[in-house]
């Protein structure tokens, strides 16, 4: 007669893994972390040689005060209009003199093209809140990026951020610099 | 007639739980996945504020993470916004020793890509940011992710 193996009782099999699933749900955190990528500017020598100053038509300039106000170009600014205002700026489809100048530039992939020579300065004031500095760079970045899939539906036909070949991303990249400088830290006052 | 009547049981049925385990070991490694181990305990409170132009941090080993914020326990420790690295509050001067051990814990060939994530509150002012930022430019930390969720940004939401 063969012999039979005696059955493993497996109820509690179901207990053990609910223990073991409760604790990976105390010890671990589901948040998946999202941000805004910047590239601080590198420490300053002393020593080093005054950079040559931006020509005034070059330099798009973003204050924001201690009561989180903007100040756009000298004037008061509104965040909901700082998005269009810097595209503008960047673009400067009209050849305005008193906009940033271009120059030509062979880049791969795109041939000759201007780039445009423009610089936003963001400055902020100790003052101002982590949330309004937060607001002002992602509308500045939104600027460039929606400039980007303007030239990205271009040249290559799909929108920046679904462009897969990597000389493509940089092409852009380098017509469509992210040039967002930010200042010395100063008290701006308000 | 009766003979015909079958022998009706009164219990209820046992249902089977065989496969409860199998259930239950499939909800364990569905959260094993997902998510992630929680690395210190918060003194700070960090609720981020909103943005649109967001990026995914990958490679969590490389990251590190500076959180600035009002206390927890206001009562114990004020109401001023204060930084924590580790499990513990810091002021600006232990940001470049930080940033050096965080350094020394990675490889040579992967320090360029350490990125520095600045988990900060929305209330907080620029001021304590600015110290860190200007900290992290001394000790060549260049990389700096502003932890936000994603969604419309302060001022366009109405």
């Amino acid at each position: 007669m063969a012999r039979m193996t005696p059955e493993i009782n497996a109820g509690s099999m179901a207990d053990i893994a609910f223990l073991l699933l409760i604790f990976f749900l105390v010890t671990t955190t589901m948040d998946v972390d999202t941000g805004i990528n910047r590239m601080l500017p590198p420490p300053i020598d002393p020593d080093a040689p005054e950079p040559p100053p931006v020509r005034e038509r070059n330099v798009f300039v973003v204050l924001v005060d201690a009561q989180d106000r903007l100040l756009v170009e000298g004037e008061p600014g509104n965040i909901e209009t700082l998005r269009e205002r810097a595209k503008e700026f960047l673009l400067n489809e009209e050849n305005d003199p008193n906009m940033p100048a271009k120059e030509e530039r062979y880049i791969e992939l795109l041939g000759d093209v201007e780039v445009s020579r423009g610089i936003i300065s963001l400055q902020n004031d100790r003052g101002t809140s982590y949330e309004m500095y937060i607001a002002v760079q992602n509308e500045l970045a939104a600027a460039v990026r929606e400039i980007r899939d303007r030239v990205s539906r271009d040249y290559f036909g799909r929108a920046f951020r679904d462009l897969t070949i990597e000389d493509q991303v940089n092409a852009v990249r380098q017509k469509v610099p992210m040039a967002i400088s930010e200042a010395e830290p100063k008290d701006v006052g308000g | 007639m009766s003979r015909f009547k079958k022998e009706v049981s009164k219990k209820t049925p046992k249902i089977n739980t065989a496969s409860l385990p199998d259930i239950i070991f499939m909800l364990l490694f569905f959260f094993m996945v997902t998510t992630v181990m929680r690395e210190t305990t918060l003194y700070v409170r960090t609720s981020l504020p909103a943005a649109t132009e967001i990026q995914q941090l990958e490679r969590r080993s490389l990251v590190s993470f500076i959180y600035i914020g009002e206390p927890l326990q206001s009562q114990v420790f004020g109401t001023e916004p204060r930084i924590q690295l580790y499990d513990s509050f810091a002021s600006v001067d232990d940001i470049a020793s930080f940033i050096e051990s965080e350094r020394q814990a990675t490889s040579e060939a992967e320090r360029p890509l350490m990125t520095t994530s600045l988990k900060v509150d929305r209330d907080t002012k620029m001021g304590i940011v600015t110290d860190v930022k200007q900290e992290l430019r001394l000790v060549n930390a260049l990389r700096v992710n502003y932890s936000t969720l994603r969604g419309e940004v302060a001022g366009m939401r109405d």
